[in-house]
């Protein structure tokens, strides 16, 4: 029954794939609604399963086959559904399902919507093996099969050329994180002699890990670059804001709600492995926080709608490595949850708002879009209070924990995570502002033809925007609904914050750091109505951080340059030489080729005296000479 | 009974049989008309022939007469065919000069 369940809730979005790809080409709508239908079904098995995980407590084990063995070394292809899971399940195929929904609208008049929803579901079928692996391969196969489907999504529209890149340098970066993935993988196979999550937490528990714990930390690190590839963090990050060229949905499913989590996912599940090693933990709590603030900086300058959302992602994304590096695992699983509700309702109405206005994502053409976009705005905006950690919407109670977790464990983390969250704020509501108030700044054509999206694109926001607003009641101080359900997969769950002075005091900072941030934006780009200014003028230290630190120029620099000198040096100077070397044994061959060719000169007579003279021959030798 | 093989001795047939088959090869290398050469062929053949008689005889074995009874007949056949690709010749270049079968020349 169970094996069933799984097995419809793993499949469907495949059947969904095959079906769309191949039966729905030139049918409208039909592979829309074939890619909704598929996900729909994977959401409705998600939650009776989560249901009866929730009541039992029990963890669901489905062993299919054994997949390998070498030795005593065995791999099974079998799953693993338990608290942690389950949950990540419920919300990539629900947040999965609206997303579908909204782009059977939003790509309403593309000639390749079967390949889009077919990538879209075979995404999903590929995030769902990821979450429910239970071992770390099957979770490898996942991994990259997201990020393929990633790839193919960002250069969906692969008739620019710009585009195209964007995809490659995120499967490219990828890969380099996935390297990392793939050697500690070895390790703990080497270590441990099991991937299997549950084989390898009790050879923890039983302290098997403490005589190699060097091999461990060497382990954890390569993870966790895996990680900081697939969750985009320093210094793998650059590929996100670019990955922003696919359709604005793939941006609000893949690029922020679920895949860029897949790094999260996997260290809370090896987080009895991660707490071994402290020295790798804080290196994750600075990369995240680090990351945090650098991409909050870059956030507040970005024009186009969509990479500052993009930004937006990294920057939290960070906050939420910071709380694993802090060992608050069962918070950046909050966080995880909160941020995929109002980033992809950001995303999705970002994408109303590209859509309404025929393509234009630069904020500076924008300007006064509420009077004509009513639920986009209000969506919008919810969400926006959210991310900003406005109480009582769910981003605050999220980031407000991680916070806490900071100030309690380390003061500069903390205030680079204030700071970051300040500026979060900041350019949330200048993103808002410049968006929805002030005056149209578009073109005549587009404010005459500028009108709210259709119900497909309306109803995820609406939903979105709800649980973005009530999401945070999961887990809510001092009596945490999260932190009793993930107990049981979590190896030491950290003490619940007691609503004491210290903590009420750090939510009134936080609450009133988010109103700083609010009021320099209303102030800004409300009272004096500034608009940012055109690329030519940006000079300084602004232009520095307009041209996101000139990261991707460092990287071409010292990474990308030497490899094409390497490449041409190869190209130039070994190619020819070994081409040479095999020309000249090429000549070789061709000269004594031509020697032979002359005895067969097509004299049949000479061809006779050769056949009765080798006869002779060899009669001589054989009678003779022997 | 007195074979004639007691008569003549054996050595008599294995030394008409080498001269018949010098002959043929000879006759092979030294002449270019393909008719004379496929006489000199069956030529060679026939002192083959002639030599595995004598030793049919010789040992007392009639095995040896069938097997050129066969290989007569296979001969026979063989003829026909060569001759028709002579023919085939002739009416392609006119001749059957075979120094002038060039046309798979190297």
């Amino acid at each position: 029954m169970e094996t069933t369940f799984v097995l419809l809730l793993l499949l469907s979005p495949f059947v969904g794939f095959l079906s769309a790809l191949f039966f729905a080409k030139n049918k409208g709508n039909l592979a829309g609604y074939i890619g909704t239908t598929a996900v729909f079904v994977s959401f409705v098995f998600t939650v009776l399963l989560f249901n009866q995980v929730n009541t039992t407590k029990n963890p669901i084990h489905i062993h299919l086959f054994e997949w390998m063995q070498l030795v005593d070394f065995k791999i099974n292809f079998s799953f693993l559904l338990d608290q942690l899971s389950l949950l990540w399940l419920l919300f990539v195929t629900g947040i999965g399902t609206l997303i579908h929904l909204y782009s059977i609208s939003y790509l309403h008049d593309d000639e390749n919507r079967h390949k889009y929803f077919s990538y879209l579901n075979l995404f999903l079928f590929f995030m769902i093996l990821l979450v429910i692996g239970s071992n770390l391969l099957i979770l490898f196969i996942g991994w990259e099969g997201v990020g393929l489907c990633s790839y193919l999504l960002i250069g969906f529209w692969h008739t620019n050329q710009n585009y195209n890149d964007a995809a490659k340098k995120a499967f490219i970066m990828n890969r380099i994180g996935d390297l990392g993935f793939l050697i500690g993988i070895f390790i703990l196979g080497y270590v441990f002699n099991t991937l299997d999550f549950v084989e390898l937490k009790q050879a923890v528990i039983a302290g098997n890990a403490y005589s190699q714990l060097e091999w461990v930390g060497l382990a954890t690190l390569c993870l966790f670059i895996g990680a900081t590839g697939k969750s985009a963090q320093l210094p793998l990050f650059t590929w996100l804001p670019d990955a922003m060229a696919g359709p604005t949905p793939v941006s609000a499913l893949i690029h922020a709600a679920t895949m860029v989590t897949a790094g999260i996912f996997m260290i809370t599940r090896l987080d009895f492995m991660f707490d071994l090693t402290p020295a790798v933990q804080d290196l994750m709590a600075y990369v995240g926080a680090f990351t945090a603030l650098l991409a909050a900086t870059i956030a507040c300058f970005q024009n186009d709608i969509k990479k500052v959302l993009a930004y937006s992602t990294v920057s939290q994304l960070g906050l939420m490595f910071l709380a694993l590096g802090l060992g608050a695992y069962q918070v950046a699983v909050f966080h995880v949850i909160t941020h995929a509700f109002f980033k992809a309702c950001l995303f999705l109405g970002s994408g109303s708002v590209i859509h309404g206005m025929h393509g234009e994502q630069d904020i500076r053409n924008m300007g006064g879009l509420r009077h004509k976009m009513k639920t986009t705005h209000i969506t919008f905006a919810i969400s926006t209070l959210a991310i900003s950690g406005i109480p009582p919407l769910a981003g605050f109670f999220s980031k407000d924990e991680i916070l806490l977790v900071a100030f309690h464990e380390n003061t500069l983390l903390w205030i680079i995570a204030a700071i970051a969250s300040i500026l979060t704020a900041y350019y949330m509501f200048r993103l808002l502002f410049l968006t929805f108030y002030g005056t149209f700044r578009g073109t005549e054509k587009q404010a005459k033809e500028l009108c709210e999206s259709d119900g497909f694109i309306t109803f995820p926001l609406v939903v979105l925007a709800v649980l973005a607003a009530v999401g945070g009641a999961i887990s809510i101080p001092g009596n945490s609904w999260l932190e009793n359900y993930l107990k049981p997969v979590l190896s030491q769950a950290t003490e619940a914050h007691h609503l004491d002075a210290t903590t009420l005091t750090l939510m009134a900072t936080a609450v009133v750091g988010a109103l700083i941030g609010l009021g320099i934006a209303f102030f800004k780009f409300i009272k004096r109505e500034e608009v940012p200014m055109t690329d030519d003028r940006i000079i300084g230290f602004t232009s520095l951080i307009y041209d996101k630190y000139k990261i991707d120029e460092i990287y071409d620099f010292i990474i990308v340059k030497p490899i094409n000198l390497l490449g041409s040096f190869g190209k130039n100077v070994i190619e020819p030489n070994l081409s040479k070397m095999i020309f000249s044994v090429d000549a070789i061959t061709d000269s004594l080729g031509n020697q032979g060719k002359k005895l067969h000169n097509g004299n049949l007579g000479f061809y006779l005296f050769a056949f009765v003279f080798g006869l002779c021959a060899t009669v001589y030798y054989l009678f003779f000479i022997r | 009974m007195e074979t004639i093989l007691q008569e003549i001795g054996i050595e008599t047939y294995l030394y008409l049989s080498a001269l018949l088959f010098c002959i043929g090869v000879f006759g092979l290398l030294l002449r270019r008309n393909a008719i004379v050469m496929f006489m000199s062929i069956e030529i060679m053949l026939n002192a083959v022939n002639l030599m595995l008689v004598a030793f049919s005889t010789f040992h007392q074995d009639a095995a040896g007469q069938v097997f050129v009874f066969f290989s007569m007949a296979v001969a026979a056949a063989e003829v026909a065919v060569g001759l028709a690709v002579i023919v085939a010749i002739f009416r392609n270049i006119g001749s059957i000069d075979v120094d002038q079968l060039k046309n798979l020349k190297g």
